[in-house]
């Protein structure tokens, strides 16, 4: 296994999961205010398995992301000043403001699309590994989803597929218990979802989603043995999701203690503690960061919050493709 | 909670859900996160308290596996039960259309017969509050396209309450669809089932009729009342199912009013809106004073930013034109 190392490297993770977390703490405020419509779902508690996977990852690889995508897009390397004003549907968002939340793709970074449908984005990096399979680019997919989207028919048709065609992608399954508010315990009954991947033939690993150089090390060896043409991978990542499904959550399905002993195993702290240790950096160091980041964070909110609407007559463009028969 | 009273859609809905558990000890209903959610009824609270008084066994969390519970509640109903499925959002039905089209809508006919498939589905449709475009369409007409299927579009909360029991007590495959930004309407509702097939008069008028259904329903009663300022009487008809459906209450106003307007939030293109007017066309030629308008959605995906979705669906400006269009 590739260890993440507890060096720069390891600081640059630190720096990419504290940022992401502090963009995804604005999205309920955010909400509130009334300038995100429609539903938001942050990943606050998720960050190791974004940010660890894509650290594995070049841009040409494809990432196919869910309706909790921010952070998955983010750590694949988009601009928090354009996504966080798409999520505001403003004009210089990824998508000019057409896709919102749920629907960010980044062509050029491979993002695929963050998804309104649970599920879908398994056929899609299944699709994005096959294309490159025809294409023989060398580029690996990955598909993240939920535990709830685990129990999706889509999954065991991606699985057969990927696995008698040897196709290049790795399926990265965020496990935090809960399906909005159906809990993992109630919705399936063999626990060991690995088991899901090993009947059908893809090689299978569970690891600690909240630690960032495990997920880094399963990912590298998932991606090298995509792209020596040897098939899928399926990772499940145990994690915890510290907010609600979306802005707005009664969480009525869960306890506040159950959320606090969460945070105790926190991606961000874990690391932070390590590298302090690793003589990588100071507490005090680490607090000049941590305000930097803040205030690239605060940069892209007002840049979002500056940019304008979109303007009326774009409702009607981008249906069909341009010069085409429409 | 019982009917009979001015209530909020998710409401009624709430009550006539209560009254079918109740009516149909063979019914139930699943769905999901529809016990622990938000209200701890779903997403719009219309499974409320249902847990409570009827059970796990008859109120069920599923997973979220749309294809194998559309396929199995309709397999279920043709073994003699009832089942009423949720579906948070119409546009996931897609993933189990094969369950809703190959198999229950055609089980009857397949087979000869021999089986009743009274399974209702339920879920939701529209847009308006910022859903985007995997969570605002309007399915209506693709459901009602396909034979076997019954497809009911309710616009009020007491059309609401009065249709899902009869969805509950209809041998046939029921699509039942409400509109996500009308759960908080109010209005008045009643305690009776009401019948497939039969239009509503929403307003009265002899210049032209409105046939409109859910939000595009109550911006053609706006648009009433706006013309109406200016001395055109507009007749505002709610079909309430769009299969079965009462060509007979078009035809009748359209005698009155000469005129005719359809709109509607679905896709105008190849939209159900063209069914009325067609039919109108080749059955009341000569009921027409001029050619029939519709209205309908662009053609063009539910975008996320307001302006964008504001431009996309008919407004209440959209029906004034249409109408002072037929009439000029
Ligand atoms: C096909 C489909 N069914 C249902 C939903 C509604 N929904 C959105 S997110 C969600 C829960 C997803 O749970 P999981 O896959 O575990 O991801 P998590 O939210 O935990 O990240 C549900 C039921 C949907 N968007 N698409």
């Amino acid at each position: 296994m590739t260890e993440y190392q507890a060096n720069e490297q390891g600081l640059a993770g630190l720096k990419l999961m504290a940022k992401i977390r502090e963009f995804e703490r604005r999205m309920p405020l955010l909400s509130e205010e009334g300038l995100i419509r429609g539903s938001t779902h942050p990943s606050l508690g998720m960050e190791a398995i974004a940010v660890g996977v894509s650290l594995a990852l070049t841009d040409k690889d494809a990432i196919a992301s869910t309706h909790r995508g921010h952070a998955h897009t983010l750590a694949k390397g988009a601009d928090f000043g354009r996504t966080m004003a798409e999520i505001l549907g403003r004009k210089d968002g990824y998508c000019g403001g057409k896709g919102g939340s749920m629907h960010i793709g980044v062509k050029e970074l491979g993002v695929l699309g963050t998804n309104g449908i649970v599920g879908a984005g398994i056929g899609i990096a299944t699709g994005a590994a096959l294309a490159s399979k025809q294409l023989g680019d060398g580029s690996v997919a990955v598909s993240y989803f939920g535990d709830g989207a685990s129990n999706q028919g889509v999954l065991a048709e991606a699985f057969n597929l990927a696995a008698i065609w040897k196709l290049p992608v790795i399926f990265v399954l965020e496990n935090n218990h809960y399906a909005q508010s159906a809990s993992i315990d109630d919705m399936v009954a063999q626990p060991d979802l690995t088991k899901r991947g090993e009947a059908y033939g893809v090689p299978s690993f569970s690891g600690d989603g909240m630690n960032l150089e495990e997920v880094y090390g399963l990912a590298t060896a998932a991606v090298e043995r995509a792209r020596a043409g040897e098939g899928p991978t399926l990772l499940v990542l145990e994690t915890y999701r510290y907010l609600g499904h979306m802005a707005g959550d009664t969480e009525i399905y869960r306890t506040k203690e159950e959320v606090e002993a969460a945070k105790s195993n926190d991606p961000i702290e874990t690391l932070l503690a390590r590298l302090i240790e690793a003589g990588v950096i100071t507490a005090e160091e680490w607090e000049t960061t941590s305000k930097e980041l803040f205030e690239e964070v605060e940069a892209a909110e007002q840049f979002a919050r500056n940019s304008p609407y979109p303007d009326v007559s774009e409702a009607f463009t981008d249906v069909y493709a341009k010069g085409a028969s429409a | 909670m019982s009917a009979g009273k001015d209530m909020v859609t998710w409401r009624a809905l709430n009550a006539a859900m209560h009254q079918i558990m109740e009516d149909h000890p063979e019914s139930f209903t699943l769905g999901e996160d529809i016990t622990t959610w938000g209200t701890g009824g779903g997403t719009y609270g219309v499974t409320r308290g249902l847990l409570k008084k009827f059970g796990r066994e008859r109120v069920m969390d599923t997973p979220i596996s749309e294809e194998v519970l559309l396929s199995a509640v309709s397999a279920a109903a043709s073994r003699g039960t009832r089942p009423i499925l949720e579906i948070m959002y119409s546009d996931f039905s897609f993933l189990g259309f094969d369950g809703i089209i190959n198999q229950a809508a055609k089980n009857r006919y397949m087979f000869g017969g021999q089986f009743d498939v009274p399974v209702t589905i339920r879920s939701n449709g529209g847009s308006g509050i910022g859903k985007a475009a995997q969570h605002s369409q309007s399915l209506e007409t693709l459901f009602a396209h396909i034979p076997g299927l019954e497809v009911v579009v309710p616009g009020t909360p007491g059309d609401a309450y009065g249709l899902l029991r009869t969805a509950a007590a209809s041998d046939n495959p029921t699509i039942f669809l409400e509109h996500k930004n009308q759960y908080y309407d109010r209005g008045p509702v009643g305690t009776e089932a009401i019948p497939f097939g039969q239009a509503r008069i929403a307003r009265e008028g002899k210049h032209a009729t409105v046939v409109a259904t859910q939000q595009i329903l109550s911006y053609s009663l706006q648009a009433a009342e706006e013309l109406a300022a200016e001395g055109i009487e507009v007749e505002v008809i709610d079909p309430r199912t769009l299969y079965p459906f009462d060509m007979d209450a078009v035809y009748a106003s359209v005698g009155k009013t000469r005129h005719l307007v359809v709109g509607h939030e679905a896709v105008r293109d190849y939209g159900w809106g063209a069914e009325f007017v067609a039919q109108t066309v080749e059955a009341a030629w000569d009921k027409l004073d001029a050619a029939p308008v519709r209205v309908g959605g662009s053609r063009a995906p539910i975008p996320y930013a307001q302006v964008l979705e504001e431009a996309v669906i008919p407004s209440k400006d959209d029906i004034v034109a249409a109408v002072k269009r037929t009439l000029a």
